[in-house]
């Protein structure tokens, strides 16, 4: 059933942000501590194929597989809803701030990629791959 | 008219649906016209969103894009954080679960390396422009990491709502750009496979911006960019308050 891939999906998300405010609270953060990346974790290992104990059903996983392609037009809907006039009227303070904040960690990508095994690029995207689930198998 | 109106209003989300629907379909015409495709579709809509973001600003003065317009409220709603989330989470069906551990410790150092370089920058900028309070260089520099972590260290360390604000710009400045830039920067910083989109999640932290950025550039990535990003504002919080301002305080003195 779909609505059981939708229901894991929204559990591992709670679960996570649950755990990421548990943490935040932990350490004396006012914020949410990897709250996502502990729900994407828990997604892989409940969902993972290899997990013998847990097996989704191929429409099961449709519930998850069309939120992961709802992905872009959910990033579209959040570009249009930033505050880009304030980033502009921040003055050139917050400009060059920003700017130069990104333009230093993009410099520091390839030589921290450098630290431990060398990993090997994706394979070539096939055409229209954001209409399919992203990384689904 | 107002029915029609009132209609789109009432059904704010799903207007939303059909409004992304849309932008993404306006996109892909303008790559396949204007560049036969090279320049991507995802790409296109995403600097497009953020141009009607502009435009939205402009038009209500609010601090939400195009959803502080009534009828595209459910904009808001579809590109909020709990929308978000959710589609971020789902990405990492599939995903290796060999490829997150292989590069997890890099990823994880990438995260502390990434708030200190920002938050260094930031504040050597706001030296640059002549402050020289350590609460305030302390809160742009800490907004230089991200939208949140500014105003949570600015609140923490009691400095003034201008330099509150200021480090907000900041953040939203890196955000759209990170969004816009990455996909354009991507093949020279080796942005092509999981281990450096794990990196780059962990460098950039902004959530908003790797998930906008790695979805123009390749949508493959987006979980082991996103999984590092969800890290960095909470550590960002965690180290700009304390240990970074103390640095800039002794360092002040």
């Amino acid at each position: 059933m779909i609505v059981y891939g939708v229901a894991l999906l929204g559990f591992c998300l709670l679960v996570g942000v649950i755990g990421g405010d548990l943490i935040g609270q932990a350490i004396g953060v006012q914020a949410n501590v990897g709250g996502v990346g502990i729900a994407m974790l828990l997604l892989v290992v409940l969902a993972s194929k290899s997990n013998k104990r847990i097996q989704l059903g191929p429409v099961t996983g449709q519930g998850i597989s069309f939120w992961s392609a709802m992905y872009i037009p959910i990033v579209v809907a959040m570009a249009a809803k930033q505050n880009v006039l304030g980033a502009i009227e921040g003055g050139p303070l917050a400009l060059l701030a920003g700017i130069a904040a990104v333009a230093a960690s993009f410099a520091l990508i390839p030589i921290l990629s450098r630290i431990g095994e060398p990993a090997e690029p994706l394979p070539p995207l096939a055409e229209e791959t954001d209409s399919e689930p992203v990384s689904n198998g | 008219m107002d029915s029609v109106v009132e209609a789109l209003t009432k059904l704010n989300l799903i207007s939303a649906f059909v409004f992304v629907g849309l932008v993404i379909w306006v996109s892909y015409w303008l790559s396949d016209v204007l560049s036969k495709g090279k320049f991507h579709g995802s790409a296109i809509a995403i600097i497009l969103g953020l141009v009607l973001a502009y435009v939205g600003g402009l038009v209500t003065g609010g601090e939400k894009g195009l959803a502080d317009i009534g009828l595209l409220a459910g904009v808001g709603v579809l590109g909020g954080a709990m929308f978000r989330d959710f589609a971020i989470v789902a990405t990492a069906f599939g995903a290796d679960l060999e490829d997150f551990k292989r590069s997890g410790f890099v990823g994880m150092m990438s995260v502390v390396l990434g708030v200190a370089l920002s938050f260094v920058v930031g504040a050597l900028v706001a030296v640059a422009f002549g402050y020289t309070d350590p609460v305030d260089i302390s809160t742009i520099g800490a907004g230089a990491a991200t939208y949140i972590v500014g105003p949570v260290t600015g609140t923490a360390l009691g400095a003034s709502s201008e330099v509150i604000a200021l480090s907000v710009g900041a953040g939203l400045v890196k955000s759209i750009l990170v969004m816009v830039g990455t996909p354009a920067v991507a093949k020279y910083i080796g942005l092509n496979n999981t281990k450096s989109a794990m990196i780059f999640g962990g460098l950039m932290g902004t959530t908003s911006g790797v998930a906008g950025g790695l979805a123009a550039t390749d949508p493959r990535l987006v979980p082991y960019g996103a999984l590092t990003a969800t890290f960095y504002t909470g550590m960002g919080c965690l180290l700009a308050p304390s240990v970074l301002y103390l640095i800039v305080r002794s360092l002040a003195a």
